[in-house]
Order: C-alpha cells, then structure tokens, then sequence
C-alpha cells in the first residue's frame, strides 16, 4: 500500500492542526467543485466547537495520517453550497453509475492520492471503492487502529472504479448544472447497457437522465427498456421531451411504446409530435399489438419491378440511417402491391444492370395486416426468414416484419 | 370506445399492481402463523378472534407506509436505510436479519417435514425434494411467472377456509366473540395475545413489500390501485387467521381445551372430527410452510444484497452475482438440514430468533416511520401529522408487545436448565421420536408458554 494514498473513511475524523500545531478540530466531510476540477478535494469541512469551519484547499501544508496541518488559518464558517459535492453527503452509500462495468453500484470508500506540491499537499479522488475491502475498512475504522486496518484489508481483493468512469447520479436539474454532472459517459455506452442501468435506478433519476440525455441514445436506449418501465418513463417526461424521443424511434417501436401509456398520456405525445412521423405512429396504433400489423416495422425500402441493382444501390445510399438492420428488399407495382422480396446480400454477387425481379426469392411469402402472431413466428421458422413483408387488404405493402421482433416476441412469451 | 379503452386501462393498471401486498401478506401466515393460531383456538376457543380486527389494522399501517416508500422513491428499504444510515447501521441489521430469517426458514422446513409426514411420506424424502424444488423454482424460473406461482399458492389458503365450514363452528359465537374483546388476567392467556400479534408482524416483511412494489415497477402514480391491493392482502390473512382459529375452536377446544405445540398437532387434533378436514388443513399447512420456504430466502438475500451493495437479481447469472447465489443456497441448504440433523436444539434457535426479532424490529419500524416523514425522499408522500400519530402509536404499541414476547423468551430460555429444557421439550421430543424410528417419548410437559412463544 503506497502511502501517498488515503481513503475517505480514514480522512473523517483527521485532527487539523494550526500553525502552531494545536488541535482545531477534525475532518466531517470534504467536497469537491467540479466546475472548478473534477477530482481535487476543495473544500475540507471541520467540526471544532459550535459550527463547522471551512478549510479550502490551498490552506493545506501536509496531509497524513497523522492529521493535517494548516499552513494558513483564517478559517471561514461551513455554509452550505449548491456547487459542492460533499463526499460523506452527497456520495458515500450512494449509487452511481459504472460507466466501464456498466451497472449501478453503490459507494462504501472513496480513495484519494495525495500530491506533494511545494505549496502543499493536495488531495485528489481516484477512485470509488465498492467491494468487500472497502467495507472492512468502514466497519472496521474506529474499532481498530488505522495502520491495522491497512494491513489487514490486504487479504480481502479489492474492487474500485476509476473516478473517471464514474457517473454520479442526481435528479434535481438545478443542482444537475451546478455539480457538472454530463451524460458522456452513458451515452457513449451500448443503448443496451445503458437501458439495464437505466431499469436499477428510481424512477426519479431515470426522469432526470432520459430528461437530460441526447434524444437519439435516449430512444435508443427506451427501445430496449422493458415496457412498464417505458411506460412510466414517457409519462414522467414532459410531453415534449417524450414526443422528440419518441420521434427518433422506428416506429413500431414508437407505437409499442404509446401503446402501453394512459390514452389521454399517448394523445399528449402524439400532439407534440411531428406531422410525418404521427401520422405514421398514428396508422400503426389503429392496428391490434398481437397482430402483424401491431409487430410491423414501417420503415423498409421498397422499389419499382423494373429497377435494376444500380437503382438498389442508390436508394440504399439514400436510406443510410436503416442500413444497420436493413436486410431485405421489396418490389411493388405502381399501386404498391407486393410483387418479391430482394435479399440484400444477393445484390453483391450480381452486376449494377440486373433487374431485381431476377433475384426475387422463392416462394413470394407475405402475411396479411391482421395475420396472428403464432403464425408468423411458424412462418419465420419454417422458411427461416429474416423479415417478411405484410400487406393490406388490398395487396398494398404495409410493413415488414423483422427477425428481432420475432425474438423478442418469443423471449416475452 | 374510449370508454371501454379507459376501463380496460383501469382493469389492467390493477392487475399490473397484484402480487407484492398479497404475497407478503399471505406469507405472514407461515408454519409459525398458522402455529399460533392453531395453539389460540385449541386452547381459548372462540375468546382471541377479536384481536384479529387490531391486529388487521396494525398490520395495515405499517405495510402501507413500505408501500407507499416503494412506489415513492423506487427503492428499497434496505437501500434508504443504507442511504440515510451509514453502512454500519445497516450492517448490523442485515446481520440481525439473516440470522431472523434463518431460523424463520427452518420453521417453514420443520413445517414442510411435519405436514407431510401427516401423509405418511418421511421427512429425509420431503426436506431434500422441497429443497430442491425451492431452489429450481426461484433460481431458474423468471420473476413473473415465479410471482404468478405464488399467487396461486396465495388462494390455496382457501383450504383453511373449507375445513372451518366442514368442522361446523358455532358462527354466532364467532361473530359475537370477533367484535367483543375479551381480557382475562391469565398469564396464559395474555401471552397468548401477544403471540398473536407478535407473529403477525416481522422484520423480513417491511423489507420484502417494499422491494417487491420496486421490482415490480409500481410507482406514485399507480400507488392508489397498490394501496388497496396491500390492504386487501392484510385483510385476507386475517380472514384466514379467522378461519384457522375457528376450525381449532369447532374441533378441538370445544371437546375440552387442550394445548398444541406443534402445527400439524392441530391437524392431528381434527382428525377424528372430520377427515376431509383434516387433510386440508395438513395440505394448507404445507401450502403455507412450503409458499414461505420459497419467499423468506428470497426476500433474505435481496435485502442483504441491496443494503450492502451485491449485485442481485435472479436474472444475473452465477459468476455476476456471487453473494446473492451463495447465500440463497446457504439459507436453503442449512434450513433445510437442519431439520434432517438429529438432536438439533431447534427449540432454543426458535427461541433466540424470537428474541433477535424483538430488538430488529422496533428498530426496523423506527427507521421506516423516520424515513416515510423525509421531505427529500418522499416529496408531498409524507405522512400526513395525524397519519404520523397513528403510525407512531402503532409503532410503540408494536414494540412493546414485541418485546413483551422476547422477553418472555428470555425468561424462558434464562431458567433454570432444568425446567427450561422441560418447557420446550414437547417439540423437541417429538423430533427425537422421528429420529428414533417412532418410539415415542413425550414427556409429560408442564403447562407451559414456551408452546405459545414457539412460533
């Protein structure tokens, strides 16, 4: 154990000295700026006689464990700041979030490095201890002398996160801004991580990421969330705030999701939205959740019968923001009746003038807008399909159906 | 349409709160439950029905506030207890709950053994099975439909009801008596009610209703509907606890007073007045024992887990969520053995966790009143002052019948080690006649409390 590291539980309770090196008081917490730096200890809080006093970071001449001593003693009195993150207050037996580990984690230590500067040492957060050592040490300081308690905990693996790929957690937006609090992190991660954070926290702090966070990881995110929870997070939203996330789902997800909230909620979100991507949700909502109409997807890239793979290509150009899942192509004729389905990796063997009719596959398989979920999954399996295309009464290409709605669909059985 | 959209809403907002109110309600008429009320009507008849009504309402309050701080803050007892305390409080809860439940786990397992033993089948068979069945059941089934095994097991508590209709009480006397307190001074009798309540109450219950409100992802908005189904599941317990003391009252304590010590006894007890009675009593009574064998684990390691920060979830896999994993098993291994491990001294663990019951609790209703009154936690949910008064006298009156039974407990267990040894001897002595291939050595007991302390 390198001894310029210190840890918070050994820090509370540290006797501050003076100039003269009387006793003043000890350490009751101590808390960061983050505006200021992310990890420097700012302000160190001191209980003496009747309130607590204040000791910033520059005052310091030495930290140890023997306690700290002052190198300036003007001390002022603790007023309570909106800009601190207090560490016993506001951090310690907290969540937060892992943003490496990607869970939500609750913090028992917090462990410093302290720098030697000519002008004084300074402490600065590394890490956030959550595993058994560090409950050791809690449960154990105080009882035992502190150099006991650092040679013991060596048995007990440790287990911390760098304070960097930490996220703490706060639902209050005001106070959100004042700590500095980013999304970075989370957005940064897989939407499906960040949708299993999402469903360990409270309903409080999942209002105030999805509140805050980009729309697009956000609906991301929502997508993969498990439905109540979707439902209790739209409605925590502001209408508007719902309505931009929901926007930037595809949407049969959009409409699953509006699916689950109160009427009144969904007409809410609707009204907020705009006209394009409505009226789609809004077609979509007409059809029964268990139908295929219901598991539809209506974003697919549909072309005429005659276009060759050249046109293919170009309109799969045009359509980048679905390639990722994007694997079938259909066919319609000019009153957009189904007439094949295309599978995309059937374009790269061909050359740009083949007419796509050619690389139709065999049989023409489509379902009806009303067809029941049993049967598509039976259809899914029999042919081994990755998507299937539903269409109306009429014959007129409605949606697709997509191999991963399928998976869910079965997982949720 | 709409209308019909809004009903259908409505029906279904509901049905999506069901399950956490009911379930931890109908788990507190465990082996031990049924146990107390069985010991009450064999032995006092119709006289302990009215406490049931205070003790509904007692049960109400406190259940309410878990709720309501469930759906409120999304988080669980154990967790704002961590948050607001420390770790070291929590710690040492969690230590004082562990050890609780475990003996409250061998209890249900003592209770899976004896009842099915009524149907002649040997408790080296039925332990080890129901163990394991335990074990598969949480481990490997999902949450939800988990949740819907347990509802079905909370309406075979109909069981208690028909056997009371088949055993023909007297009902007038039972409504008269149900609304009309009785007190005597009888040492015996006072204990008795205080059993009654005590048993009704326990730590691990706070606990797991409010993490179950969490987990099934009920919040401030659809807290109306949860409230009721909470309070309704308070009720149904004690209408069973209603029946069960009645079917004892119609069958044995109206042939001449007599004292049980151990629930299937009770079972016993009603056999000659009516066989059909009997077996549903013997099956609600594994129902209960095996319902409660699955719950109280379970509800053990997510509290530990939460309070000290441990990944849980029946949805991580082993290597994610070591601790959780390790210590279900544990409960349920150990539980289980224990009743398999001859001359285990049962009675005395029962007793200590009577006694390690008496000092969690208090603090666990201290905590929860002190908590469900933050203005940072629960917004505009905080008790209202006079909801405060109720739930504080609620609270004392709980803590003092609590302790009252621990104790005597203490009284118990601290006499000389004779007599004590005799007083609790009963049970143990039946379980020595298991052991002992069926030779039976039941000493003649001394009328004794210890019976009623037993729960």
């Amino acid at each position: 154990m390198a001894d310029d590291l210190l840890f918070l539980t050994e820090l509370l309770g540290l006797k501050v000295h003076d100039l003269k090196g009387r006793q003043i008081g000890a350490v009751k917490d101590a808390a960061i700026v983050p505006l200021i730096h992310p990890s420097r200890v700012d302000r160190f809080l001191i209980g003496g006689g009747w309130a607590w006093l204040t000791v910033r970071h520059d005052q310091i001449r030495s930290i140890g464990l023997d306690g700290i001593y002052l190198k300036d003693e003007v001390l002022t009195p603790y007023h309570s700041d909106e800009y601190m993150l207090r560490l016993v207050r506001d951090l310690l037996d907290q969540q937060i979030i892992d943003g490496q580990g990607r869970k939500v984690v609750r913090v028992t230590d917090v462990t410093f490095r302290i720098q030697h500067d000519q002008e004084g040492d300074v402490l600065g957060i590394i890490e956030v201890d959550i595993g058994l050592r560090s409950m050791f040490r809690r449960l154990a300081q105080g009882v035992i002398p502190r150099g006991l308690v650092r040679r013991l905990q060596v048995v007990i693996p440790p287990h911390s996160i760098r304070w960097e790929h930490c996220s703490i957690l706060e639902a209050d937006p005001q106070r959100r801004l004042r700590l500095n609090v980013s999304n970075e992190l989370l957005e940064r991660m897989h939407p499906a991580d960040l949708a299993d954070i999402v469903e360990d926290l409270s309903p409080e702090d999942r209002e105030a990421i999805f509140e805050t966070i980009d729309s697009e990881v956000a609906a991301e995110a929502l997508t993969e969330v498990e439905p109540d929870i979707q439902a209790s997070i739209l409605e925590s939203l502001e209408a508007e705030k719902a309505a931009e996330i929901v926007e930037e789902m595809s949407p049969n997800e959009a409409a699953d999701a509006l699916a689950e909230l109160e009427p009144q909620t969904s007409d809410e979100i609707l009204e907020e939205m705009e006209q394009e991507p409505k009226t789609e949700v809004e077609e979509l909502l007409e059809y029964h959740e268990d139908s295929a109409g219901g598991l539809m997807n209506t974003e697919y890239v549909a072309l005429p019968e005659n276009a060759t793979v050249a046109d293919a290509m170009e309109a799969l150009r045009a359509h980048e923001e679905i390639l990722e899942t994007l694997n079938t192509l259909f066919l319609v004729d000019d009153q957009e009746h189904l007439k094949g389905s295309v599978p995309l990796a059937r374009l790269f063997t061909a050359s740009g003038v083949t007419p796509l009719k050619d690389l139709v596959a065999e049989p023409l398989l489509q379902v009806d807008v009303t067809e029941t979920q049993d049967r598509i999954t039976e259809i899914f399996d029999k042919y081994n399909l990755l998507a299937l295309p539903v269409v109306e009464e009429s014959g007129k290409l409605a949606g697709a159906i997509t191999a991963d709605e399928v998976i869910s669909l079965l997982r949720h059985k | 349409m709409t209308w019909l959209k809004r009903s259908r809403y409505q029906i279904a907002i509901f049905l999506s709160v069901v399950g956490p109110g009911l379930i931890t309600a109908n788990v507190d008429n465990d082996s031990g439950g049924i146990l107390t009320y069985s010991q009450a009507g064999a032995k006092y008849g119709y006289l302990p029905l009215w406490t049931l009504i205070p003790i509904t309402l007692l049960l109400i309050v406190t259940q309410e506030m878990c709720s309501r701080m469930g759906a409120v803050t999304g988080k669980g007892l154990s967790d704002l207890i961590r948050e607001e305390f420390g770790l070291r409080t929590t710690f040492f809860m969690m230590i004082a709950l562990v050890l609780c439940n475990f003996t409250n786990v061998i209890a249900e397992f003592a209770g899976i053994a004896s009842s099915l033993e009524l149907f002649h089948i040997s408790r080296y068979i039925s332990v080890p099975i129901c163990a394991v069945a335990v074990w598969l059941l949480v481990v490997r089934g999902n949450y939800r439909s988990v949740e819907k095994v347990f509802l079905v097991a909370c309406v075979l508590y109909v069981t208690y009801i028909f056997s009371a209709f088949l055993l023909k009480p007297d009902w007038k006397e039972a409504a008269v008596y149900s609304v009309k307190p009785i007190l005597m001074f009888d040492e015996g009798y006072i204990t008795m009610l205080i059993a009654m309540v005590g048993t009704s109450i326990a730590p691990w219950m706070q606990f797991y209703l409010q993490s179950a409100i969490v987990e099934k992802g009920i919040t401030a908005k659809e807290y109306v509907q949860s409230r009721i189904e909470v309070i309704v599941g308070c009720i149904l317990t004690d209408v069973v606890a209603f029946f069960i003391i009645v079917s004892c009252a119609a069958a044995i304590w109206a042939h001449g007073p007599k004292d049980i010590n151990d629930a299937a006894d009770a079972a016993v007890a009603l056999k000659p007045f009516g066989r059909y009675a009997y077996l549903l009593f013997s099956a609600g009574l594994f129902n209960a024992s095996f319902f409660a064998a699955c719950i109280l684990p379970l509800s053990t390691v997510f509290t530990v887990c939460e309070g000290l920060g441990f990944e849980s979830g029946v949805d991580k896999r082993f290597s994610e969520a070591p601790v959780f994993y390790w210590l279900f098993t544990l409960l349920i291994v150990l539980g289980g053995g224990v009743i398999l491990w001859p001359n285990f001294p049962l009675v005395k663990m029962i007793l200590f966790s009577q006694v390690i019951n008496g000092v969690l609790l208090p603090v666990v209703l201290i905590y929860m009143v002190m908590l469900i009154n933050k203005k940072g936690l629960m917004k505009e949910w905080t008790n209202s002052p006079l909801y405060n008064a109720v739930a504080w006298v609620s609270v004392i009156i709980m803590i003092g019948l609590t302790l009252a039974l621990a104790s005597f407990t203490v009284k118990q267990m601290t006499q000389p080690a004779g007599s004590a040894d005799k007083a609790v001897s009963k049970p143990l002595a039946q379980m020595q006649r298991h052991h002992s291939g069926g030779h039976s050595l039941e000493p003649d007991v001394r009328e004794s409390h210890a019976a009623h302390l037993i729960r």
